[in-house]
């Protein structure tokens, strides 16, 4: 093996730890070593936890030296999207006001919990948009995130910096959570492999809410192999979330070659959209071409309401977030502004209105109004109406085909600022991904080809409720028949060294 | 304090909306302890300080004490009903909403029977609903900062609704009570008002008499002693009645009682209410109840207080025993449990009652029923007198000894040979010849002194009802020697 060990699959990883070919410390510094040198340019880290880090490796190595299995997980470097809870370690959701706030010691996200337990060295918390509220990446409120394949170009979001420091070799692999699109449409835009799963499949516990009924957490990795491994150790019922799913956690390894023979993929009409690349269109076109030489066949499906997914998610999503972020209010933890003694309104006011940013505050108010009395009929009862038909349309094409196919990004990577001043415009990118969070279905983003300038191209797959097997078994066919998986951004543009 | 009786021809319509605190061991959405009286904020847990991604999981032991009070007022219970967050921004509510039900409450109907001036009215219930407890806001008099105590989020309650079907404050009142009276006989909470484990708001509005249509209500808040109830809303019927008479409207609007002026002052009128923003917490599944469930439940439930009563009343009981026996489910227990050990049916009710209630504490007393029965059948069959069975009472009390075996013990059997008692009173009487005389002179009530000093010498083991009648013949038949 050529690659460097920065490069090196995280199953390849814990193979080799286990083997004692490397030891756990060794890769940490490795990864340590490539986020100092890069990360000033990317911005996708909001905070390095060399000291945590340091010790989870000591003791995976020491577990190897006692012959205990340390677990799947063994030694690989794991990097966290900032809305997982760390106890011990700052965790911000990217906002100001949750700025230098840091879990008590004994209360870590179930997923945090469990990534430790099989072996995982978990490096640092990556950055986001504000409470994962955004495409970009440009709403952290302490930085964006810059493309490694484009640095002028945005990652997207919001678990940007998780796809941005997967892509660049930062860590192994990263979790990230989907609410709206937020593992699939950064994965695509940085070119790995982002993989949402079924709603209730992996626990919430921990997990810094936007919306309640939307967000999951999920992997992204540079292989689908990866995203599958690390989906095993973090999925699986846990009593602390009464949304997660009584289920086994999904066997997956055994499901990456099993190849694309005999699966029916189905293309949606009507997200046959104008705006969307005709770079990406021909992208996806051609990876289905692939699936269709792989032996898969390709069906035309109807999902009748599926243009109304993105007014139904900009109603659930921001009604939610205006509820689950009420609890900021400058009482108990994160920021309190204001000179004391001008009141508890005032407090309020000051911390709420200086805390949040921009498109923070303009969901809160989106979802405020959404939920008013005399409103919500109209608007969340509606919406949530739809969002039933829409879940309809799903379970009947799934009825005819085991899989939906579209692009995961109706564009490749746009420019940081192009977009910033119109929301409504953003808030498009996520046509194709809002799908499978209303319907609670899950679903993959794997790279499927370039732009001629060079910029990654996804194909999303949708399947079944709890049908990650087959996501995974589609999407690891075809990256092995094909080049894409295999690219890294152009070294030169991480470390300005040769590639 | 101005409880001005309302002019006639107003009816007072008065619905309650009553919280009661569930006597559950931990929170309703968390494992945090939910006991009352710890040092401030020592009952926390992230999800009672609603950490970032702290999420709430029902403790279904709450819904159980819920789906007692539902059965036993009759409610119909929703096999499938769902939490939902209501909105509002405090310090004492760390989320920024409570989670409450809304639109599909656990229980919906039933009734709860009050009793006034002999006569029984079913008051009808709307809803009871499940939902969590706030914390508490801590205002130093004059100082600067409010602190703010956490041990009391969380805590489960169930908000109990009645229809607007109460017509005095007399009636609310007794609602209160038996409502408190209930929740305390199904263990489902202490239902001490001064602990805050039941907190009463008072919907208060009047119209005509004779007429059907409800006039403009008032919300009173913050009626936290069991005493005030009556008074508040008797003092709001009478502040209702003063504007109607005066040719006003009533405002509707929420105000608050303040029990140190007997007072209360308007909190929000209608164009400043809350918007709660209520939805479906989407945190929390439907909560399903299935059919087993509720049969189990309904299986465990004890007698209730009505049944109870009028069962005791049937046995020949007064009005007031009957109360205060099922004043507490402990006590009524313990006199049932007397009752059955003793076997001999409704005769025995009466001085079983009396020894039960007649002691200092009878919810937690350790003298055993089945003492209580021995020492009722041993006064009935004569083997001891009245003042013999006082200190058997108490020697039991004290020593957990069976009260045959005291009386075998110290001796203590009734004396009943007449012979025996004939020759006690015959020296008694002769031992004073002047109270002799002035009973036969027509001091009758000399009598008395006569069967004391004759249970003395016997050491109160004479049977008092022969002794009585042997002195009766010897001071009157025969004459002075």
């Amino acid at each position: 093996m050529s690659e460097p060990l920065h490069y090196v699959p995280a199953g390849e990883l814990a193979r080799r730890v286990r083997a004692r070919e490397v030891s756990a410390r060794e890769v940490l510094r490795a990864t340590l070593d490539r986020i100092a040198a890069v990360d000033p340019r990317l911005g996708a880290f909001l905070h390095v936890d060399a000291g945590g880090a340091a010790a989870q490796a000591a003791a995976v190595d020491d577990a190897i030296a006692r012959r205990s299995d340390p677990g799947p997980l063994a030694g690989v470097p794991i990097a966290l999207k900032d809305v997982l809870v760390t106890g011990g370690v700052p965790t911000t959701a990217g906002s100001r006001i949750l700025e230098g706030w840091v879990p008590p010691a004994s209360y870590s996200a179930t997923v945090v919990e469990r990534l430790r337990a099989a072996g995982a060295v978990l490096v640092g918390k990556l950055n986001l948009d504000e409470f994962a509220m955004g495409s970009s990446n440009e709403n952290s409120a302490f930085r964006p995130v810059r493309n490694p394949w484009d640095l002028e170009r945005v990652p997207g979001g919001s678990s940007g910096g998780a796809a941005a420091a997967v892509a660049a070799g930062l860590c192994a692999a990263a979790l990230g959570t989907d609410t709206g699109g937020s593992i699939r449409q950064p994965a695509s835009l940085c070119g790995v492999v982002g993989l949402k799963p079924t709603y209730g499949r992996v626990s919430r516990h921990g997990v810094i809410a936007f919306a309640s009924s939307l967000d999951q957490v999920g992997p992204l990795a540079r292989s689908v192999a990866d995203a599958a491994l690390v989906l095993e150790v973090i999925a699986g019922f846990d009593p602390l979330d009464s949304t997660s799913v009584a289920q086994p956690p999904p066997s997956l390894a055994g499901e990456l070659e099993h190849g694309a023979r005999g699966l029916t993929i189905g293309r949606p009409r009507e997200l046959e959209l104008p705006g969307v690349d005709p770079e990406v269109t021909a992208a996806v076109d051609a990876a289905l071409d692939v699936l269709v030489h792989l032996g898969a066949t390709v069906t035309d499906v109807s999902l009748p309401h599926a243009t109304y997914a993105l007014p139904t998610y900009y109603l659930i999503a921001p009604a939610e977030a205006s509820s689950n972020l009420a609890r900021y209010d400058g009482v108990r933890y994160g920021l309190r502004a204001g000179p004391p003694g001008q009141g508890l309104h005032d407090m309020y006011s000051r911390t709420r209105g200086s805390g949040f940013g921009a498109e923070v505050k303009r969901r809160i108010m989106l979802g405020t109004f959404a939920l008013r009395s005399g409103y919500y009929d109209a608007y969340y009862k509606k919406a949530q109406q739809v969002r039933a038909l829409i879940a309809a349309d799903y379970e009947r094409a799934f009825a005819e085909v085991d899989l939906i196919a579209t692009p995961t990004s109706p564009t490749a990577a746009f420019r940081l600022g192009e977009k910033t001043q119109d929301p409504v415009t953003m808030y498009l990118a996520d046509v194709f991904t809002l799908g499978a969070p209303l319907a609670g279905l899950p679903g993959i983003s794997v790279p499927c080809g370039f732009t001629p300038e060079g910029l990654p191209v996804g194909l999303q797959l949708l399947a079944r409720a709890l049908d990650e097997a087959t996501l995974v078994r589609a999407a690891a066919a075809f990256e092995r028949a094909t080049p894409h998986g295999g690219r890294r951004p152009p070294e030169a543009n991480l470390t300005g060294g040769a590639p | 304090m101005s409880a001005a009786t309302p002019a006639a021809r107003w009816e007072p319509v008065i619905g309650l909306e009553v919280h009661v605190q569930l006597a559950t061991r931990s929170k309703a959405f968390s494992p945090a302890p939910a006991g009352f009286g710890a040092p401030p904020n020592s009952q926390c847990d992230p999800v009672v300080l609603a950490l970032p991604g702290s999420l709430p999981v029902f403790n279904r032991s709450a819904l159980e004490l819920a789906l007692r009070l539902g059965l036993a007022c009759g409610s119909s219970i929703r096999p499938v009903s769902r939490f939902a967050r209501k909105h509002y921004f405090y310090p004492d509510l760390p989320k920024g909403y409570q989670i409450s039900q809304f639109e599909e409450p656990l229980c919906e109907g039933g009734t709860i029977e009050i009793e006034l001036g002999g006569r029984t009215r079913a008051v009808q219930l709307r809803r009871i609903h499940l939902e969590e407890d706030a914390g508490k806001n801590l205002h130093q008099a004059g100082g600067a900062v409010s602190q703010v105590d956490l041990n009391r989020a969380g805590v489960p309650l169930i908000e109990v609704v009645s229809e607007p079907d109460l017509f005095s404050a007399d009636e609310a009142a007794e609602y209160m009570r038996t409502l408190r009276q209930l929740c305390r006989w199904l263990d489902i909470s202490g239902g001490d008002m001064e602990k805050g484990q039941l907190r009463c708001d008072a919907n208060v509005s009047l119209r005509p008499a004779g007429t059907g249509e409800l006039g403009t209500r008032a919300e009173l808040k913050n009626i936290n002693s069991f005493k005030f109830v009556h008074h508040a809303i008797e003092h709001e019927i009478a502040r209702q009645a003063r504007i109607l008479d005066q040719g006003g409207e009533v405002v509707q609007e929420t105000r608050l009682w303040d029990a140190v002026s007997g007072r209360s002052q308007s909190m929000r009128s209608k164009e400043e209410a809350m918007d709660y923003r209520y939805f479906p917490d989407p945190d929390l599944p439907p909560l399903a109840v299935d059919e087993a469930a509720v049969a189990a439940v309904r299986a465990a439930l004890p007698e209730l207080p009505g049944p109870r009563m009028a069962r005791y009343r049937g046995l020949g009981l007064g009005d007031d025993d009957t109360r205060a026996l099922c004043a507490d489910r402990a006590v009524a227990d313990r006199f049932d449990a007397a009752l059955g050990a003793h076997g001999g049916g409704a005769a025995a009710a009466k001085p079983i009652a009396n020894w039960i209630l007649g002691e200092k504490d009878p919810a937690t007393s350790t003298v055993a029923v089945e003492h209580v029965a021995e020492l009722v059948r041993l006064i009935e069959d004569g083997t001891i007198s009245g003042p013999s069975a006082k200190a058997v009472w108490a020697e039991m009390a004290d020593s957990g000894e069976a009260p045959a075996s005291i009386v075998a013990r110290r001796g203590l059997v009734q004396v009943r040979d007449e012979s025996a008692i004939e020759s006690a009173c015959a020296e008694v009487v002769a031992a004073h010849p002047a109270e002799a005389a002035s009973y036969r002179a027509g001091k009758a009530q000399l009598i008395g002194f006569f069967v004391g000093k004759v249970m003395k010498k016997t050491g109160g083991r004479a049977d008092p009802v022969l002794v009585n009648q042997v002195l009766r013949r010897l001071l009157a038949g025969e004459s002075a020697t």
